[in-house]
């Protein structure tokens, strides 16, 4: 007899050979995202803003046609094979490797802008030169670190989603919610503020479809500023006529941030839960479900991961509240202190440690790591609240099939959140949890069909064990 | 009390667990396969990379402790029924109250020749799994499955994951026609050729051919071809693992015999789950039930019965079961014979993509609903329950098939073109109901 616990014994590297056609266009990928390092790295030795178009085809076709490749050719179905020994998804080697790039791209990204060639006073070199051809095009301005950012977050959305497309192209739901997620992160995080940035510049760049707390900024002052008076500039034709109205657009944000908070977030939660955000529209989310979706496994299911998620996220709503509240005490006293606090110092910290560091860096450098929804899961305040509304007000519940649970575990290990959703289907008890972000790829995974996404009356909702097993 | 367990499988554990919850009896649970209860059903995603080992494990390792049920990796090779003991593989005995056999299956092997050559096993136990892993790090150019189950094509399915070639003989004229139908058994078929796998139907293993240093060098079939191939794994269903008792004065036939309160001839020993043969079965069970739902439900009553010192019977109602055939989920509830009984018949629907369809039975005279076959849909479990305890009659079923979809949202519904086919075939002119989950509500609570 063996060690037969020893899960090792059992790893192997074979099946994750690749076919030829798999190399070729892997490679082509990996050689446009080379090209991003190669810009990066070669400060000021080369034209980057060249290596812009050939960078981002070779992506584009490489990723497309490996998609093709490895989905294409078997019939429709789960696509999960041998996710776990692979060095780049079961926290190998290469897994690390990719960690530790995000990582120094973001911090470099949110601290350094200068180590990726950004320079406000000049031209720009190496990477952020690199995109000023699409940010001319777009508002005719050089790109900053910023610029650049929203068009690789974009970017992975997109493709990623293509590729997620594919590779769960049997399954409608999750069809319907990534072009959800694509066209949200194209139109409303990027397309629509730039271009109502080029045509009033005063306005406050703003998502419309953000929102706070996880919009920390929206009632900063200077936001708050922008968005009640903003200033007036005469560029172009189209802002002339946007001018007479920008004090109403500016308006119209706040309004619009307000009700998005107090009205239709609490209405649609209430309705279908939190997943209307967090998998259908969030850009976070659409990350995490897109470029994320590889890395979903690596999610901590124990009970002791639950316990510290549940108080590090509250715990940060908590601090956002207190922090909004400072701010906004300042802005409508005008007083920078209270009870002897800088409340712009609060502000600063919390920017700093939660909105850079841990809804940045950590959330996505940590994706090979710590699976795709770090953030969501353990940080983001916007959840936090959803997750309360869905708990107490909520229709939404995943309804476990009776019985016919067998107890294979690949709901809980695909559960980005971390969710043990095993514990509940083998009870034939209906998951209910505020942490369920709704991507429904637990019941996808499911061999036995037990699970499902249902919105009904909260007291249809299953929350003992019931007798004999799922069937009374 | 002290109530020792052999077996830590699905019906073991769900005894123990419901001894816990409601007493506080001393509970030893002993196995020799793993430390920890882990999911038998789940083998396959460890070898295809779906999950880890650790992840099959229902519960996190802290739990036993705090639960106090206490564990023991060892086999037990004899119980010592005169003096209640057990003796442990080290000789080693262990005192017990009440003893609980769930010691689960073993695979069938029919004595062919060859059937014990390097290169040649089955797969039920962890044990078999890192045999294969071992067995298939060597180069194989093609694999040979004998058998036509369950498990054969969960292997087909792991083995290429690993991209390796494989062969499947089967006995029967098409897959699986020995439980299911044609029409279904005739969809699996042409899926699993969709796959790319070498499906030989109607065709026999005559014997294994050893190369010169005694591994697997091909196969020969009763049809008198060779298949060259380095691995063979013979999947011809399980039977009960009762041979290590065959010393001790529990009663055995095929399995440990016992009636429906899992007693065996002996006070204070019970027998559970896949090891257990019902010497009278419940009306319309077989004497052998072998799935997990099964074991969880002997279990489940056991334990209560122990705990609370009762004595109710095993009453499981409806039958039903579910698997998955590579891509194509499975879903059954009440029976579908492979043959219609005398008093059956039969309503069949399938998509015209080939891939979806559903098996009806129900009863000549009344029109009631016996059982149901679904292939590619999924499908509520306690509306099919209860409208098997109700005995409804077919055109009830049709028009409120709607209600007990359980597909995933925005799918496809197939209730539109089955209830067409229906109403052509019998002149009818039934209409759907509502459909989704507020006309379920309705009906499950009415
Ligand atoms: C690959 C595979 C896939 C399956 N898939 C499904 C499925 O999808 N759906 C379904 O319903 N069923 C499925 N089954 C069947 C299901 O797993 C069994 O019915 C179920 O596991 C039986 O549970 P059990 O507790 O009775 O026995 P087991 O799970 O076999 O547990 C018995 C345990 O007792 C141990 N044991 C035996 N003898 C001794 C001894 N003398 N001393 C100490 N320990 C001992 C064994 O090693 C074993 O660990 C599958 C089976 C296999 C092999
Ligand atoms: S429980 Fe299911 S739907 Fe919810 S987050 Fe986890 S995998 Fe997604
Ligand atoms: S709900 Fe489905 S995926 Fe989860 S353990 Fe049960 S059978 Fe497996």
């Amino acid at each position: 007899m063996g060690n037969s616990t020893n899960s090792l014994s059992i790893a192997n590297s074979d099946g994750a050979t690749l076919t030829a056609r798999q190399r070729i266009s892997l490679g082509l990928a990996v050689v446009g995202v080379f090209l991003i390092f190669l810009a990066w790295l070669s400060g000021n030795l080369f034209n980057t803003s060249n290596f812009l178009w050939p960078s981002l085809t070779l992506m584009t076709i490489g990723t497309l046609w490996f998609t093709y490749e490895t989905y294409a050719h078997h019939p429709d179905g789960i696509k999960n094979n041998n996710l776990w020994f692979n060095s780049l998804t079961n926290r190998g080697t290469i897994g690390w490797i990719t960690g530790i790039l995000i990582t120094a791209f973001y911090v470099c990204l949110y601290f350094f802008p200068s180590l990726l060639g950004y320079n406000p006073d000049g031209a720009n070199i190496s990477l952020i030169k690199m995109f000023d051809p699409i940010s001319y095009m777009i508002k005719g301005e050089a790109a900053s670190q910023w610029f650049v950012y929203g068009v690789l977050y974009t970017f992975a959305i997109l493709i990623m989603g293509v590729k997620f497309i594919m590779k769960y192209r049997h399954n409608s739901y999750q069809i319907f919610r990534t072009i959800s997620v694509m066209f949200f992160q194209f139109g409303f995080a990027f397309m629509l503020p730039e271009i109502m940035y080029t045509l009033n510049e005063s306005l406050p760049y703003y998502d419309w479809k953000n929102m706070w707390p996880l919009n920390y900024y929206f009632f900063d002052s200077y936001n708050l500023d922008k968005m009640i008076d903003p200033g007036f500039k005469q560029s172009m034709d189209l802002s002339t006529i946007m001018n007479e109205k920008s004090g109403l657009i500016g308006l119209m944000m706040l309004v619009w941030g307000l009700l998005m908070i107090f009205v239709v977030s609490p209405i649609l939660a209430f309705f279908f839960g939190k997943r209307w955000y967090c998998s259908w529209v969030c850009g976070c989310g659409g990350l995490a479900e897109t470029a994320g979706d590889p890395f979903r496994h690596l999610s901590d299911k124990s009970l002791k991961a639950w316990k510290i998620e549940r108080w590090m996220i509250h715990l940060v709503l908590v601090i956002v509240v207190i922090m909004t509240i400072l701010t906004l005490y300042t802005y409508f006293s005008g007083s920078g202190k209270f009870l002897g606090v800088d409340t712009y110092w609060v502000r600063k910290v919390y920017g700093f440690l939660i909105g850079s560091i841990f809804a940045g860096v950590i959330g996505v450098g940590f994706y090979p790591l710590m699976g795709s929804r770090v953030w969501c899961r353990f940080g983001c305040p916007m959840a936090a609240i959803l997750g309360i509304q869905q708990k107490y007000f909520s229709k939404f519940r995943i309804t476990t099939n009776g019985s016919q649970c067998i107890s294979c575990g690949n709901c809980s290990t695909y559960c980005e959140m971390g969710i043990d959703v095993r514990w509940y289907a083998q009870r034939g008890q209906d998951v209910v949890r505020a942490s369920c972000v709704g991507c429904g790829i637990c019941a996808a995974v499911c061999p036995r069909g037990v699970l499902k996404l249902e919105n009904g009356p909260q007291d249809s909702r299953k929350l003992e064990m019931p007798e004999f097993t799922g069937i009374k | 009390m002290k109530i020792v367990i052999i077996g830590n499988g699905i019906s073991g554990v769900t005894a123990a667990r419901h001894i816990r919850k409601r007493s506080d009896h001393e509970i030893l649970l002993v196995s020799g396969e793993t430390d920890y209860f882990f999911s038998r059903t789940a083998l396959m995603y460890i070898y295809m990379g779906h999950m880890e080992y650790h992840h099959t494990k229902p519960y996190e390792d802290w739990f036993w402790e705090k639960n106090r049920i206490d564990l023991l990796r060892d086999w037990i090779t004899e119980v010592d029924t005169d003096n209640k003991q057990l003796v442990r593989s080290n000789g080693f005995r262990i005192n017990y109250d009440k003893l609980i056999i769930a010691c689960g299956s073993r695979s069938n092997l029919f004595g062919w020749h060859g059937q014990d050559l390097d290169g040649v096993q089955s797969l039920y136990s962890y044990q078999d799994l890192q045999q294969l892993e071992q067995n298939t790090n060597r180069k194989v150019d093609r694999a040979v499955i004998v058998g036509g189950g369950l498990i054969g094509i969960e292997l087909a399915e792991m083995l290429q994951s690993r991209k390796i070639p494989t062969t499947l003989l089967v006995r029967e004229k098409s897959y699986w026609d020995n439980v299911l139908p044609p029409g279904e058994s005739d969809l699996i078929s042409r899926h699993i050729r969709e796959h790319g796998f070498d499906l030989r139907l109607g065709e026999e293993l005559d014997k294994i051919l050893p190369d010169e240093n005694g591994r697997v060098k091909a196969v020969k079939t009763k049809s008198g071809e060779l298949v060259n191939t380095q691995l063979v794994c013979l999947t011809a269903g399980v039977s009960p693992n009762i041979s290590w008792l065959s010393n001790s004065s529990i009663e055995t036939k095929r399995g440990i015999l016992i009636n429906k309160r899992f007693e065996t001839n002996i006070p204070d020993i019970y027998a559970i789950g896949d090891c257990a043969e019902f010497r009278d079965p419940p009306p319309g069970r077989r004497n052998i039930e072998q799935v997990w739902y099964t074991g969880k439900m002997h279990g489940e009553i056991l334990g209560k019965n122990i705990a609370d010192n009762n004595d109710d019977q095993y009453n499981p109602g409806p039958w039903f079961n579910s698997a998955k055939f590579l891509d194509i989920e499975y879903q059954t509830y009440g029976t579908v014979y492979p043959k219609n009984k005398a008093d059956e018949n039969s309503f069949y629907w399938e998509d015209d993509d080939g891939k979806r369809c559903v098996h009806f039975v129900y009863n000549k005279d009344t029109t009631e609903l016996k059982g149901i076959n679904l292939f590619g849909i999924r499908a509520r479990h306690d509306l099919f329950h209860k409208w098997l305890k109700e005995k409804r009659t077919m055109d009830y079923v049709i028009e409120n098939l709607g209600a007990s979809s359980f597909d995933p949202e925005f799918y496809r519904s197939y209730e539109k073109k089955l209830i067409k086919k229906y109403n052509e075939e019998f002149n009818a002119n039934l209409k759907l109901k509502k459909r989704g989950f507020s006309a379920f509500l309705n009906l499950i609570n009415t």
